[in-house]
């Protein structure tokens, strides 16, 4: 029964943080390109446009709803359905911290952990293409149909260095389950150095680090491999078509991929939960100093305020961020936050440069593009795979 | 509780399977198959074959079936056409096809060995350390010579598709 009461709050508070961080994921985008281009970005509805995020979903839900004429109805419906559906289910699976005690209860900062993990997390991502596929094909729309049809073949292309990448750390940790593999990486050389997979002896795994964001920027069909929502030449791609909440359904579907994309290569190459360097050297201060500091930097332009409603709003996101550092010092919560902390700092600086990314490259050429993955991605991914291999063999894993 | 789960996914996968024949449109054919395919990996799931249910997704729902949704768009197949039915498929097709399935049915049951109860979870082989150990020990020769036909195949095709050098 308490283990019923104990999942059940955990799947609350995971999905309820996953839908928050989706709903204010797009706020962070278009500030990031916002300031990248040297704009302000959102700025109207709330300070510093914080409620944007709201009021594009009312915006979003009031909508009409448009079915196109000539339209495969059944399909129509279900490709939406299926890439939300299929790009939520991750979440579950992700090991966010150790096995913890808060309030008296024992149990693991993570949902469920599966012995095949990646292999589910790998299916789950496989079948993901065909609500993007079967949206293109359903609409009845010359540009929908080619979005599809690049996304579909771009995406299976795409899956096999991503795969070989990801082996590779497999290979060194001996195991697919994601907790044993979060385990796996905690530790530390010569007392400072992490043994996280990408520092992991005797196969540091830079090189599949990289192959890995490269091939997660195509599966997500983000910049520079956007090409299923060309918008200079398919007008959206595959969801040109739809509207409302349909069309919300996309949009939650690809920042939960990047999200999922992000989590997984921290579990897989970062380390999952654990720390750069270890607590006795002062790890668990960061959190507190690095919040304390926010709120110093908000403080001094709430001072010296470049808007006039600057004055009233940064002091008060001042007090919040001290808010936040003083949690960070509360014993009965600090074995909980400090994993969590890490898990969502490296994931989120991996967002940012998915936005960072999407500020500064161009697109690929379809051609330029599967050229890229089949003579270059590919052979190096299993060069990569290789030389793990042999070095775990013959210096143990 | 297993058997629950078994009569509902195998009913989701012979449901799909006659679908899959019954459609008219290429791709909701594909789809039916999806969903056989999908409903064949819970069912090892059940068996306790734990790797060979995620291979099947990974591999047949989500590679081979993305494919062929993927030529069906690529040649935009519509939906077949009814032609004329002939007098014999309509008046003996399913007295024959009965007698063919009652015929397969005393096959079986003539062939079969004694059927034992199947356990739900009783067969511990399918973790992929024990697949991993069978494939490399005793199958070592038959996985090589398989890739190494399927590797045959990919080259004849892309020797057959290139274009001819005028």
């Amino acid at each position: 029964m308490e283990y019923v009461i104990v999942t059940l709050v955990k799947a609350a508070v995971f999905s309820g943080a996953l839908l928050l961080a989706l709903l204010y994921l797009q706020w962070i985008e278009r500030k990031v390109i916002a300031h990248v281009q040297l704009r302000l970005g959102p700025w109207r509805v709330g300070p510093h446009g914080l409620l944007q995020p709201i009021a594009d979903v009312v915006k979003l839900l009031t909508k009409e709803d448009l079915m196109p004429a000539g339209a495969s109805r059944f399909l129509f419906v279900l490709a939406p359905f299926l890439a939300v559906f299929l790009a939520l289910i991750p979440v579950a699976f992700f090991p966010f911290g150790p096995e913890v005690e808060i309030f008296g209860v024992r149990t693991h900062l993570q949902l469920a952990d599966l012995n095949i993990g990646i292999l589910f997390l790998l299916a789950v991502s496989s079948l993901g293409v065909y609500g993007i596929a079967l949206a293109g094909w359903s609409s009845n729309s010359k540009y929908s149909l080619l979005g599809g049809l690049r996304s579909s073949a771009q995406m299976v292309s795409y899956e096999l260095p991503l795969a070989l990448a990801i082996v590779a750390p497999l290979l060194l940790a001996n195991t697919l389950s994601l907790r044993e593999l979060a385990d796996f990486q905690s530790g530390y050389y010569a007392g400072w150095i992490p043994r996280w997979n990408i520092f992991h002896l005797p196969a540091p795994q830079i090189l599949g680090f990289v192959i890995f964001l490269i091939a997660a920027f195509a599966e997500t069909n983000r910049i520079p491999f956007d090409l299923p929502e060309a918008e200079n030449e398919l007008v959206a791609g595959f969801h040109t078509e739809y509207s409302s909440l349909k069309f919300a359904s996309f949009f939650m579907a690809e920042y939960a991929n990047i999200i999922t994309g992000c989590a997984l290569a921290t579990v897989l190459f970062l380390g999952a939960w654990n720390p750069l360097w270890p607590e006795s050297k002062g790890s668990a201060w960061f959190p507190v100093m690095l919040f304390a500091a926010a709120g110093a930097v908000a403080l001094y332009h709430g001072l010296h305020p470049a808007h006039a409603r600057d004055r009233r709003t940064l002091p008060i996101a001042a007090v919040a961020f001290w808010i936040v550092a003083a949690v960070f010092l509360l014993p009965p919560l600090k074995p909980v936050l400090l994993p969590v902390f890490w898990f969502c700092l490296k994931a989120g600086l991996l967002i940012f440069f998915f936005i960072w990314v999407r500020a500064t490259l161009p697109r690929f050429r379809y051609d330029q593009l599967m050229r890229f993955c089949w003579k270059v991605l590919f052979p190096v991914a299993m060069v990569n795979l290789l030389v793990t291999g042999w070095l775990v063999a013959d210096f143990g894993g | 509780m297993d058997v629950i789960v078994f009569l509902t996914f195998a009913l989701t996968a012979v449901v799909c399977a006659a679908n899959m024949i019954l459609q008219r449109h290429p791709i909701s054919s594909a789809i039916s198959l999806i969903g056989v395919m999908g409903s064949l990996a819970v069912l090892y799931l059940l068996l306790g074959a734990e790797f060979l249910a995620a291979v099947q997704v990974i591999v047949y729902a989500g590679a081979i079936m993305v494919l062929f949704v993927f030529v069906i768009m690529l040649l935009n197949a519509e939906a077949e056409q009814k032609t004329g039915q002939s007098l014999v498929a309509r008046y003996v097709g399913i007295p024959a096809l009965l007698v063919f399935l009652a015929l397969l049915g005393l096959l079986i049951r003539a062939l079969a060995p004694a059927s034992r109860q199947v356990v739900f979870g009783g067969f511990t082989g399918g973790t992929p350390l024990a697949v991993g150990r069978t494939l490399f020990t005793e199958y070592l020769l038959p996985f090589e010579v398989t890739s190494i036909l399927i590797l045959v195949a990919i080259l004849g095709a892309i020797v057959l598709a290139r274009k001819e050098a005028d």
